[in-house]
């Protein structure tokens, strides 16, 4: 059958299971958002900067578990989307963007909206392609799917001109795909599985780092298997987090530069560290040479480039995460590690990082335990970066996997509210709360717009302490207290959700946080709370940058009130 | 220890923009490309890379692994350590006056390479072989003066016998 390009495009996100779209119109992409009412089932979310199109699709994916999908057109529209892009790229989040493109008859003029957007995203995107030929676009738009969730999944973008959204061609939308360089590697290595088995079944201080590849190979009942018959301690990554309820008795948390010190000291004393789904990251492991001297470490992982990357390790098993853990739990005996657990809860009494410290003042460690306590820890949270970021990861527990949703790898500042958009748009039944910075929220804050015009129900929780925290944090640490640039003027928060027609509550005191956590919950729609908090609060522990994971700092005994006083003074009347 | 030279032979899908996502992925992770040659190969819509490369074995592992996640890249191989042929060709135009052209002939005859042009005052050679021979070519000539210098990069097979480097027919 003929048709044009723009319901080629259409026909075939139906096809892959599309039902929502985020996206800015423009002229290269006109031809294509003017088929979209031919296509009612494909419902397009107008959001305020193409930043958090990506965003929100990204949020969209992880909270679902499917593509997400973002449109833009040529130009600034495209590079708009590449924060985004990259931000995806990093923490293997599947989305296909959609991008228009000059017409071809203008392409490589300089002509008006044009960029090498392809050439743009090249080192950001797990592929993508700009499509000449109408007639390819089909096979195109289904190997960008297939490419986005497939193995370790991730960004494509399709960069599509003008001329081939109007142009009519046959559509048909192919049944197989032929990509000789791409073949994921499913199944693990038999050897190396049988090597890895010999280890655990012979360790003492088994360790397990979950990462978010076991999220996105939904193996939670596999590795809860594997932790429960071996009774081996599981920690996690910050994308972890979710992976393995963290209520579990052989939960202990987040490692790394503000993870839980009972759970870098593990690793520092494991003889066996089994990685599973994660890449040594800097801020996982701290400085490498440091990184769990005394283990031997067993790496699973969909993707060989991530073995031996950062870290040397003994068994690496190249596969996707939930095969390689059913049969690894096939030849995984029974033990107790009684010893080793023993050891890590006495750590665990006498390094409390969970435990939110006694204040009168409003501090936000107290406001996310309330968060927790209030949601029952039902809800899914969506953070932006920074202080507040860190604090939701630590003082909330996450017992569902996709209930924390963070940018990690490339810690992309004003994720949050958009993300935490595309969140509630695919989860319209979950209750979705955007914990954010008062930096990181303006940032993208013009999404309030969007949350208005689409209904999108989100409880936005704005930890407010009038600075750019985690900068201000290494400054008062690691730069003698010179705070250059963090120091930051907001508006009134309430005031401007009000503006937008978002219900709002400021919140000052202590007694004042749990009912306006109660109002928020109450309310169907959208609502926002500004939680003026401590300015100087700092997160802990802390592992200084170039330090080793237990060379952490944790937190110190309360500070002179002249000082506090000072601080405090510096953000009154904000 | 000056770190060992690696040759890394990958098969391509012949489009547009491979070489750029190869070169951009060099650039990108700080690998240090010797040597690049692209052409054909015997299975049609593939193009042929032999890549020399400088680093420890582990970051030669990384460029090859990170290679082969390009989804244009079908097959990525390591042939350092294997028995192969290996080649350049170079082009070198000399100076030459009649009281050195003879001398420079008898040269390059010794090196088993071939006049390609002669003018009044330069002669151009070609010569094939591995960098060694051509080093050495090179090295004589330079003594007559070279006015202008052109090679290739290696491009690299492993010997009959051997694995060869090609793909599947089923793919």
């Amino acid at each position: 059958m003929k048709m044009t390009g723009g319901q080629i495009v259409c026909e075939s996100l139906l096809k892959e299971g599309v039902d929502v779209i985020f996206g800015i119109l423009g002229g290269a992409i006109l031809p294509l958002y003017d088929t979209l009412p031919q296509y009612p089932q494909l419902r397009h979310i107008l959001v305020r900067h193409e930043q958090c199109a990506a965003h929100a699709a990204d949020g969209y994916a992880r909270a679902t578990g499917k593509v997400g999908v973002c449109f833009a057109t040529s130009g600034p529209g495209a590079t708009n989307l590449v924060t985004g892009i990259a931000n995806a790229n990093l923490d293997s989040v599947p989305i296909v963007a959609i991008t228009g493109q000059v017409a071809r008859p203008f392409i490589g003029k300089d002509a008006f909206q044009e960029v090498d957007i392809t050439g743009i995203t090249l080192p950001v995107t797990k592929h993508n392609y700009l499509v000449l030929d109408t007639s390819t676009l089909a096979r195109t738009i289904k190997e960008a799917f297939y490419l986005a969730r497939s193995g370790r999944p991730g960004p494509v973008l399709v960069d599509i001109p003008r001329d081939v959204f109007i142009e009519e061609s046959e559509y048909h939308y192919p049944s197989k795909i032929t990509l000789p360089g791409y073949k994921p590697v499913l199944e693990g290595h038999p050897a190396q599985i049988k090597k890895a088995a010999k280890l655990i079944n012979e360790a003492k201080h088994p360790l397990i780092i979950s990462g978010r590849g076991v999220i996105i190979s939904q193996a939670y009942t596999e590795l809860k298997t594997l932790a429960e018959t071996s009774q081996i301690p599981v920690t996690t990554t910050l994308l972890g987090i979710g992976s393995f309820p963290e209520s579990h008795a052989l939960s202990y948390g987040m490692i790394g530069m503000h993870g839980m010190a009972y759970a870098n000291m593990a690793v520092n004393n494991a003889d066996i560290v089994i990685a599973i789904g994660m890449r040594f990251d800097d801020r996982a492991t701290a400085k490498v040479a440091g990184f769990a001297p005394n283990a031997k470490i067993i790496h699973i992982d969909i993707d060989p480039a991530e073995i031996g990357k950062n870290i040397a390790v003994e068994v690496p098993i190249v596969g996707d995460v939930k095969i390689v853990l059913s049969e690894l739990n096939r030849q995984v005996t029974h033990a107790h590690h009684l010893e080793w657990i023993t050891q890590l809860d006495s750590w665990r009494k006498d390094h409390p990082s969970t435990i939110v410290k006694e204040s009168n003042s409003l501090i936000p460690q107290y406001v996310i335990r309330k968060i927790y306590d209030i949601t029952g820890g039902q809800g899914i949270v969506v953070t932006g970066v920074g202080q507040h970021q860190m604090w939701a990861a630590q003082h909330y527990w996450y017992d569902r996997p996709n209930s924390f949703i963070s940018s990690g790898g490339l810690g992309t500042m004003g994720f949050g509210l958009p993300a935490a958009i595309g969140a509630k748009i695919g989860c319209p039944d979950e209750t979705v709360w955007c914990i954010d910075g008062d930096g990181s929220f303006q940032m993208t804050l013009h999404e309030l717009a969007t949350i208005v015009q689409e209904k999108a129900a989100v409880k936005i929780a704005i930890i407010n302490n009038g600075f750019l925290g985690m900068p201000r944090q290494w400054q008062e640490l690691l730069y003698s207290k010179r705070y250059v640039a963090s120091r930051l003027i907001g508006p009134d928060f309430a005031r401007l959700a009000n503006a937008y027609g978002i219900p709002s509550v400021k919140v000052k005191l202590k007694e004042e946080v749990v009912p306006a956590i109660e109002q928020a919950m109450a309310e169907t729609g959208p609502f926002l709370i500004d939680f003026q908090v401590e300015p100087e609060e700092n997160v802990y522990p802390m592992v200084p940058p170039g330090s080793s994971l237990t060379e952490l700092i944790e937190e110190p005994k309360p500070r002179s009130k002249a000082f506090s006083n000072s601080a405090k003074s510096l953000v009154s009347n904000v | 220890m000056a770190s060992p030279k690696h040759t890394l032979v990958a098969l391509v899908e012949n489009k547009p923009g491979v070489l750029n996502r190869v070169a951009s992925l060099f650039r990108r992770r700080s690998f240090n490309i010797e040597s690049i040659a692209v052409g054909s190969c015997e299975t049609p819509h593939l193009s042929r890379m032999t890549i020399v490369v400088d680093g420890t074995t582990t970051m030669v592992e990384q460029v090859r692994k990170q290679l082969e996640k390009v989804i244009d890249v079908v097959r990525v191989t390591d042939i350092t350590q294997d028995p192969i042929v290996a080649r350049e060709l170079a082009l070198v135009k000399v100076k030459s006056t009649p009281g050195t052209r003879g001398e420079i002939i008898q040269i390059v005859d010794i090196f088993r390479a071939n006049i390609v042009d002669v003018a009044s005052d330069s002669l151009t050679v070609e010569v094939t072989g591995d960098e060694d021979k051509i080093d050495s070519l090179v090295g004589l000539l330079r003594a007559f003066g070279i006015k202008e210098f052109a090679r290739t990069g290696r491009v690299a097979m492993p010997r009959g016998g051997t694995n060869s480097v090609t793909v599947d027919r089923d793919t």
